[in-house]
Order: structure tokens, then sequence, then C-alpha cells
């Protein structure tokens, strides 16, 4: 189940404010289980500024490549640096030690045009 | 969609299923890398429900197989089995296939298509027959097909079937009783491993599949899905049609030339016969690359500078721990260069040409 203590994008991106204002990313339970087999992670420098819905990263799986499309627009403040070379701290907690970057929000307004976990679950398993 | 026989019992198993060439077949039922290394160490059960399966009967069925196919048909004696090319008069391939010659009757043949190509081949088959004394029977979806892969496949199979598999050599095949009733087995695979395909009438297709599962356990057997198959193929340096094969790609390229027999008289025999001559131009090859990141088809290779080809398949090996790939590469190309390249996407990863294939079974 994906935790209610975040948002999400329907491309399987959670979001979720941290105390200082920050907000760290990462991908889902769902998006993990399907891509299945990681064997590559691309994630972006600190510094770096990010626009809502574009990519921030690439993902890739035996099978496939997938873009990581950022919640919000702002700059990244904190890359999960060793992520990359464990992997498997994707499928064993992807949503608190496979998180992958933090972004200090430009436009506050975008958080409220996130998913809720609910709504975010209910696409997931349409599809 | 095109539904296997088999779909209720991969769904209860947890497969994710994929459309693969009209048909809804398992893509994965666990990890495809822990699923090949499954099938590399002990034995997996495939369901290839979707592969096109034709009978060609009738005096003339040889003839006419020959009109149609690159390998020499009079070298295909009763109970063998070969691999050949189905091409066009340009020499581009239409699809490659495995012909079966029946172990017991001289004039029926069975020929073994891609799903993808079912529809074309036999549309193209129905063309060429003309005058040919033959009867051609698409029977892909009266028979069931599936596939043992490893080295305990002959354990498992040999439990359930009369057959005496050990008397079967590699590329043969014979019928005999499985669970009791009538089933084909062939000596084949898709893996680089020792292996059978079973080919069967449809009613049939859940219970041999529960009866292999259960008789295979404590061999360690899984069921392995499309994922992992296109991996081990590679693996073992087999064509995928669509990849190392297309209407625009001719087998002497491709590095099959020992399947085109330019002996015989065959739709395209002058077209590669002129390419043998003139030498064709461009080569397949096998790279190995470093870094972590696949190589895809249609991804440019480079020596040096120059953009000089193009990645046809790429995996991640489980075998060799590295990622890997067949490429198109000019015939002179010097293979020993040290500055070849793949690019992936906005990086580049270095590539050393190696034989194909990358894997062979030492069993």
């Amino acid at each position: 189940m994906a935790p209610t203590d975040r948002k999400y994008l329907k491309s399987h991106e959670w979001a979720k404010k941290n105390e200082d204002g920050s907000i760290s990313v990462g991908i889902t339970d769902v998006a993990v289980e399907h891509l299945s087999d990681l064997v590559f992670l691309d994630l972006p420098e600190v510094g770096k500024v990010l626009e809502k819905d574009q990519p921030f990263g690439e993902i890739e799986s035996v099978k496939a490549v997938s873009e990581l499309l950022s919640p919000v627009s702002g700059e990244v403040t904190k890359v999960h640096e060793d992520l990359a070379d464990n992997l498997d701290l994707l499928s064993a907690s992807p949503y608190e030690d496979g998180w992958m970057i933090q972004i200090k929000p430009s436009d506050e307004t975008e958080w409220d045009q996130l998913l809720s976990a609910e709504e975010y679950e209910k696409i997931a398993h349409e599809e | 969609m095109k539904q296997t026989p088999l779909k209720k019992i991969h769904e209860k198993a947890g497969a994710r299923l994929v459309p693969f060439g009209g048909w809804n077949m398992p893509l994965q039922y666990r990890p495809i890398l822990e699923e090949a290394r499954k099938v590399r160490s002990e034995v997996g059960l495939f369901d290839l429900c979707h592969m096109g399966r034709f009978e060609v009967q009738g005096p003339g069925a040889e003839a006419f197989l020959q009109h149609c196919l690159t390998n020499d048909l009079t070298k295909i004696k009763k109970g063998l089995i070969r691999y050949a090319l189905l091409c066009k008069e340009d020499g581009g391939v239409l699809d490659d296939v495995l012909v079966y010659h029946a172990a017991d009757e001289e004039d029926r043949f069975f020929v073994v298509v891609n799903a993808s190509n079912t529809e074309k081949d036999w549309n193209w088959f129905q063309e060429q027959k003309q005058s040919f004394d033959c009867e051609l029977r698409d029977r892909t979806q009266e028979l069931a097909m599936i596939a043992l892969q490893g080295r305990n496949s002959a354990k498992v199979l040999q439990e359930i079937t009369t057959l005496d598999l050990e008397g079967l050599g590699y590329y043969k095949w014979a019928p005999g009783k499985v669970l009791g009733f009538d089933a084909e087995i062939s000596r084949t695979g898709y893996t680089g491993e020792d292996g059978f395909e079973i080919y069967f009438p449809v009613a049939k297709a859940e219970e041999t599949w529960n009866a292999l599962m259960e008789k295979g356990h404590p061999h360690g057997i899984w069921p392995i899905g499309l994922g992992a198959r296109d991996t081990l193929r590679l693996e073992a340096g087999m064509s995928l049609y669509g990849h190392e094969l297309t209407e625009d790609i001719n087998p002497l390229e491709a590095g099959l030339q020992w399947a085109v027999k330019l002996g015989t008289d065959f739709i395209g025999r002058d077209a590669l016969k002129k390419i043998k001559e003139e030498g064709p131009k461009r080569k397949l090859v096998g790279l190995k690359l470093e870094g972590k990141r696949v190589p895809r088809q249609g991804y440019p290779v480079l020596a040096g500078e120059e953009t000089v080809g193009e990645v046809a398949s790429g995996t991640y090996s489980p075998i060799l721990e590295g990622n890997i790939a067949t490429a198109f590469v000019p015939r002179d190309l010097d293979e020993t260069r040290e500055d070849l390249r793949v690019q992936i996407r906005n990086t580049q990863a270095k590539a050393r040409v190696t034989p194909l294939p990358f894997y062979k079974r030492n069993y």
C-alpha cells in the first residue's frame, strides 16, 4: 500500500514533505515491482534545477529504460549517492531507504496538484 | 489477442502476461535474471503455444519446402530437424524456421515459425505452393507446444514419457507417449542448454504442464517467461527475428551461411550467390560492454568518432555478469580495435568484439 504521509505522480514517483520544507522524491513499490531486474540508476547533481513533470533521471531494468519525473519544480539539494550501487534498497525499502533526491520547491502550489495515496492506488491498480 | 491454453495456470503462478506476436504470453513469473540463471543451473519450463506450426504433407512436400527454404532438404532425413531461412527473391529474410522431417513418413514435414510472422509465412507458403503436390495445414491452435530447458530436462521429462530420451540425439525428434497420450518430442531449444520441445493435443496442455512442474520439483524446476528466454538465446548467440534478421538483412551478413546451401534451388538463391561472390557489406558481431547501462536495439556503434553500425540486440548477461550485444558493422571493420563504443543515450560505453556465441554449455 502507498503510504498516506506523501503524494504521488501517476508515473509512480512519490513526494514527501520534510520538516525543513524540502521534498524527498522516490518511486513506489508498484514501480519497482513493475520494472523488475534493475541494473542502472542515473540521478542529477546537487544544484540542478528541475521542472515539475520533467525528467530528473533514468532508471533502467534488463528489459526497459524509464525516465524519472519530478513531482515538483525546484532545486536539487541532496542526492542519494549510494543508491545507484545499492539498487536492492529500492525493492527492500522504496519509501524510506530508497529515496532518490531532495528538492527545495520553488512553487508551493504544485503540491496540491499531486495525487493522494488513495488516488494513486486507484490508478496504479487499474494498469 | 490469442490466449494460450495455459493462461489460467500462468495467472495462478503470478505471471506478468504481455502481448507478443498477437498472443498474450508470460513475460516473467519471477525476476528475469533469476529465471535465466535457473535455466542455466537446473531446469525451466516454457509455454511456447504462440509459436506458429505448419504441417506439410504429400508427395511434393520436400520439393515444395526446398523451393522455399535455404537449407538442403535432402540432408534432412526422417526424424531429423534443421534450421533454415525463408527468403525473398532479393535474399532478405522473411523468417527463420525449424524444419522437422517426420520420423515415420517420407512425405510429412513440420515447420515451426516465429509467432509474429505466422500469418505472413502462411500467406507466403500459400503463394509459393502453386503446382507442388502437397497440403499445408496450420496446426498452431490445435497443438500445444512447451519446452523443457536446462541440464535436468531429460531427468524430468523421462518421468512422464515412454520415449527413450537418452537415445534421442540433438536436433532429432520422435513420436512417443506422454502421460499415456500421443505426443512428439524434439531435442531442441532456444537457450543454449540441453532440452526438449514437446508437441501434443491442446486439450492436454494443463495436465502436461502440471505433471512436469510436479515431477520437476525435486530437480529445481521453475516456469520461465519470454524475458529470460530472450536473455538466454542472446547469450547462446541465437538470432531473433526483428533483431538479427529482418526483410532488409540477408542471412550471409547475419552470420548464417551455415544454413544457406547455395547448391540447392530456393527462392533468393541467385541473389545470395551474388552477395556471396561480392562479399556481404556488413557483418554481425558480438560485443561485450563496460559499465552498467544496457545496450538496446538501434543504439549506434562508434569506432573512434565515426558511427559505423548499430546494435541488433542487447541485454545484461547473468552468466557473463556484464552487458552484451550483437551489432551490425562494416565487413572490413578491424575487430581488434580498442576504440569501439556504443552510444547509450547521453553516454558512451566501451565495447570489445567477442566471438559468438557468448555462452556455450560444457556438458
